[in-house]
């Protein structure tokens, strides 16, 4: 047993009571979304109450959302993969203008990309009232993740000798991009998957003003409820939101590990 | 090779594509707008000489500076002290620390109501102690508690993975030397993280200048220029003034993220 030093004790009372100030809310929210009655607290009994009358008035906000999160994957999977590849490949003032750009949408706050979204594609009406325009917003702000997650994956090993291998045995284009750059990229592919649907899941920057009110998604349904409705029912829909979004951000920390590990090896 | 330019061109264009038709586009009709309402070019101005827009824009300012201040303190010490420590349960602490990391603003919003809003545990608590209840979260010490929360998780994850890099040794060889806790936080620990510190604060402060979630639950009469925005798309209807606003706001904080970017060399970014 090493000795610890003097700072070591009030340091981890420090450190414990940032913790607590983190999840002791989050606890709170469970057990008020669980209990009868906030007001006169857990001994008025624990019910399944308000989680069914969540359940019932607002699931088409949770499957939608789910629907926008999947779809929103999809696009950043088509557009941002193959993105991130020819960013790993050519480094160059064109691509890190690119790279730059990308990073845009999440440098500039979520309302004013609405509202840029609004005034130029607002006329349209059948793609304004779709989901598909929140689809929109949520591509834009979720494609920079996935572009970083496969580029730091595919920066730490050395593409170009693979590639050269692979070339000089007479391998195609597509035979290399989904032989060996797509295998190797899967770390970073999985790590950014699972970003981009938590970060869809609970967009409300944009979505508040891309959605129209038959398409209220997650965030919105929340809000609303937050607002207008008794604490309990809050707490309720906040504990059904905590359900989906929890295992993803643990599935995300543990997918971030061995990213972390190869890309803070020393390259070359 | 001329093919593998022609495939990766290809494999870029998708991307390019969406990316000018659904962002940059949009965003430069967005500031062609800005200049068309009742005030013109002037719009731009009128958040440094309209005081109702001067006033929001120097507590916006003022509350994301407090938050970057506050959570660069609160987490540089957790993160050093979770990345120089090996105890029992250090794993479990750091998960838990992490764990609101993609939490949005909204729910945050939420959890301030937990700790201080009207049946909030802070409340409940002084109550006991002193018979009043001290009800902060419909304020603008809740939008700081909540900016507070939502900044403390990532920046101890950036705070800690810069700090595993440091080489403990130069910490030791200053202590053997003699140095003093507070010297060599001062000289070894604070020059070695400053980049990662200089990158943490400046997501915190723009994610504190453009968050609107938070904001949005716990009052609409916080007076924070995204609020004020989004009052004046929506209750006003003035969409030029929105527009321009919303430029604005736009630039400060992707100027504040670049410069952060060019001074610390590494990528940066905000979210949520």
């Amino acid at each position: 047993m090493q000795s610890r030093s003097p700072y070591f004790w009030p340091l981890l009372a420090f450190t414990l009571s940032v913790c607590a100030f983190l999840i002791v809310p989050v606890a709170m929210s469970m057990l008020a979304g669980v209990t009868r009655n906030y007001f006169i607290g857990v001994q008025s009994g624990l019910t399944l109450e308000w989680v069914v009358k969540v359940w019932t008035d607002y699931r088409h906000t949770v499957f939608r959302s789910i629907q926008i999160a999947l779809a929103c994957l999809a696009c950043t999977l088509v557009l941002g993969v193959p993105a991130a590849y020819v960013l790993a490949r050519k480094s160059n003032a064109f691509t890190r203008a690119v790279e730059e750009l990308l990073v845009m949408p999440v440098a500039v706050p979520g309302l004013a990309t609405a509202l840029a979204l609004i005034v130029t594609y607002g006329g349209w009406g059948e793609f304004r009232r779709s989901w598909v325009f929140i689809l929109v917003g949520h591509v834009l702000f979720t494609l920079p993740f996935m572009v970083r997650s496969v580029l730091a994956v595919l920066a730490s090993i050395d593409l170009r000798t693979l590639e050269e291998g692979a070339r000089s045995l007479g391998a195609s284009f597509t035979q290399r991009f989904f032989g060996i750059v797509l295998p190797n990229a899967r770390a970073g592919i999985l790590a950014g998957a699972l970003m981009v649907v938590t970060l869809s899941l609970g967009e409300f920057n944009m979505t508040l003003l891309l959605h129209t009110p038959l398409t209220p998604t997650l965030p919105v349904g929340l809000a609303d409820a937050y607002a207008s409705l008794r604490l309990e029912v809050g707490s309720a829909y906040t504990l059904i939101f905590f359900v989906i979004i929890i295992p993803l951000l643990i599935a995300m920390q543990w997918a971030a590990q061995p990213i972390a590990r190869t890309s803070a090896r020393p390259t070359r | 090779m001329t093919t593998d330019r022609t495939a990766l061109v290809a494999l870029l264009l998708p991307a390019a594509v969406v990316f000018v038709a659904f962002f940059l586009l949009p965003l430069a009709n967005l500031a062609l707008l800005g200049g068309s309402g009742k005030l013109g070019w002037a719009a731009y101005l009128a958040v440094l000489t309209e005081e109702r827009y001067l006033r929001s824009l120097i507590a916006t300012v003022l509350l994301a500076g407090a938050t970057t201040l506050a959570t660069l303190m609160i987490s540089g010490v957790a993160g050093v002290f979770l990345s120089r420590n090996r105890f029992v349960g250090r794993a479990l602490l750091t998960a838990m620390l992490t764990l609101p990391l993609a939490f949005p603003g909204v729910v945050i919003g939420f959890m301030v109501i937990m700790l201080g809003g009207r049946q909030g545990l802070v409340p409940e608590v002084t109550d006991r102690l002193f018979g009043e209840r001290l009800v902060f979260a419909y304020s603008m010490v809740g939008l700081f508690i909540g900016y507070l929360y939502f900044s403390i998780p990532r920046t101890i994850l950036t705070v800690m993975a810069a700090a595993e890099k440091l080489d403990p040794r130069l910490e030791e060889a200053a202590r053997s030397l003699g140095a003093s806790p507070v010297r060599v936080v001062r000289d070894v620990l604070l020059p070695g993280l400053q980049p990662a510190l200089l990158a943490a604060g400046a997501i915190c402060f723009a994610t504190a200048m453009g968050a609107f979630g938070t904001a949005f639950t716990l009052a609409t009469k916080i007076n924070v220029l995204p609020m004020v925005i989004y009052t004046e798309f929506t209750l006003q209807a003035n969409v030029a003034m929105a527009a321009a606003l919303s430029f604005v706001l736009g630039a400060i904080t992707w100027a504040v993220l670049a410069v952060a970017r060019t001074v610390s060399g590494s990528t940066v970014a905000a979210a949520g």
